[in-house]
């Protein structure tokens, strides 16, 4: 229990980490508007660049950015990966509203259910007319 | 919103400091917190805190589309050409080293017109996804609607 | 919250919300370069661009139709095993773990020397990982004109020929 308790202590932004991600998979998976399917997709992208930071971090360093007096830095890596993993993060994000826009023009709605529902009452006409 | 005299007003002496800033942020990335992508983003929320208070028309008078359009082009061709210019020179692709006299100053060099063009890109596609967006709308939203 | 509130408008104000405080974290664990643009990019411009977006779709999201056991039962498994893989990574803040070891001092040093600028983070994306950079600028182009393709040159016209879906 002491184990537990000190691994804990150790390591909870990873495991707080870890639910964030759960949690913004859970909202993709099980939430059928596509725009809130986004936004959990935004969340578990936040949650990775959170595991990586609190990766870089060193207990009693500072901002990468030098001083003039020798201190211990925490690691840059991590903070190039994730400026990167941001950017790169609402490139998609505005490609997928963009395609949401355009699934709402067509379509009609914007809920998975009816969508599918759409495609196939499609797909049955086409049956049967062929 | 043109209406609104507080959002007029406050915008109004709002957006210039966006931008002046966002330019600081550019050029001063090497000494602080900054460089191409935080400026490029801030610019772009300048130009779309314009678009919000006075109307999509007066942001494509300021910023047309085709324009900003060649500028995505242009801020990605700078970064190329500085990779080809340092080849040309003699060093690798890249290569920062040998577009000056000397290496430090070669490097400053090619980190400023790397970080121009990365902040120029990033400014333009993000004004131009705002302006696809924001053209797509039926009609005006009344001010009720919000 | 963000996970059960069915009024989108709302749902996106506290995912602002939440991108700001995820900024302010990475304030206090020293990325000072990516707290900014990640305050930024989440609270500023991805906010807009989710409001365009609900703007031109529904308000309000349809509740479940049915009820979300199974993936209650995988996300739970999921954060379990997760966090058993945690489990083996070096405790917060040790400054002899592996990934400090290699070749970020050698990054530091260099900087100091070679480029001489002081934003250690900024010589690193420009110089050291020059090429990285240049995709992921492309990667940013490519996603404006995807934008652009996809919405341009085309108003909504609702139901007049969305049964053509090509």
């Amino acid at each position: 229990m002491v184990n537990f308790f000190n691994q804990f202590l150790s390591h909870y932004p990873y495991w707080a980490v870890m639910l964030l991600m759960s949690a913004g998979l859970y909202i993709v998976v099980s939430r059928g508007n596509l725009i809130k399917k986004i936004i959990g997709l935004n969340l578990f992208q936040v949650s990775v660049f959170m595991l990586y930071i609190s990766m870089g971090k060193i207990t009693g360093g500072t901002a990468p950015i030098l001083t003039g007096k020798t201190e211990i830095y925490s690691n840059p890596l991590p903070h190039v990966l994730i400026l990167t993993a941001i950017v790169v993060g609402i490139a998609t994000t505005a490609i997928g509203l963009a395609l949401a826009i355009r699934i709402n023009d067509a379509y009609g709605s914007i809920e998975e259910d009816e969508i599918l529902a759409q495609e196939r009452a499609l797909e049955m006409q086409d049956a049967r007319s062929s | 919103m043109k209406h609104h005299l507080i959002l007029r007003i406050g915008a109004k002496w709002l957006i210039p400091f966006i931008m002046l800033f966002a330019l600081y942020v550019q050029f001063h990335g090497d000494y602080g917190p900054g460089g191409g992508f935080q400026a490029g983003v801030l610019f772009a929320a300048a130009l779309i805190l314009y678009a919000l208070v006075f109307g999509l028309a007066e942001l494509n008078r300021v910023a047309p589309p085709k324009h900003v359009l060649k500028l995505m082009a242009i801020g990605w061709l700078i970064y190329i050409g500085t990779g080809f210019a340092g080849a040309g020179l003699g060093g690798k692709y890249l290569d920062y080293d040998v577009l000056l006299n000397d290496p430090v100053s070669g490097q400053h060099l090619g980190i400023f017109l790397v970080e121009l063009g990365v902040g120029i890109t990033v400014a333009s596609v993000m004004l131009a996804i705002y302006q696809c967006f924001a053209a797509h709308q039926l009609r005006e939203l009344a001010d009720d609607e919000w | 919250m963000i996970i059960r509130e069915r009024n989108l408008f709302s749902v996106i104000m506290l995912s602002s919300v939440f991108s700001l405080l995820s900024a302010g974290l990475f304030v206090t664990m020293d990325a000072v370069d990516v707290a900014f643009t990640e305050a930024a990019v989440g609270a500023g411009i991805s906010t807009v661009l989710f409001l365009a977006a609900l703007a031109l779709t529904g308000n309000i999201e349809k509740p479940a139709p049915r009820r979300p056991y199974i993936p209650l039962m995988v996300m739970t498994g999921l954060a379990s095993i997760l966090i058993y893989g945690t489990m083996d990574l070096p405790p917060f803040g040790k400054a002899d773990a592996p990934v400090h070891m290699h070749v970020a001092p050698d990054y530091i040093s260099g900087t100091a020397t070679r480029i001489g600028i002081p934003n250690v983070v900024s010589a690193v994306l420009a110089s050291y990982r020059g090429f990285d950079t240049l995709g992921e600028t492309g990667v940013i182009f490519t996603a404006g004109i995807g934008v652009i393709l996809l919405l341009r040159g085309r108003l909504a016209s609702r139901n007049a020929h969305s049964r053509d879906i090509k």
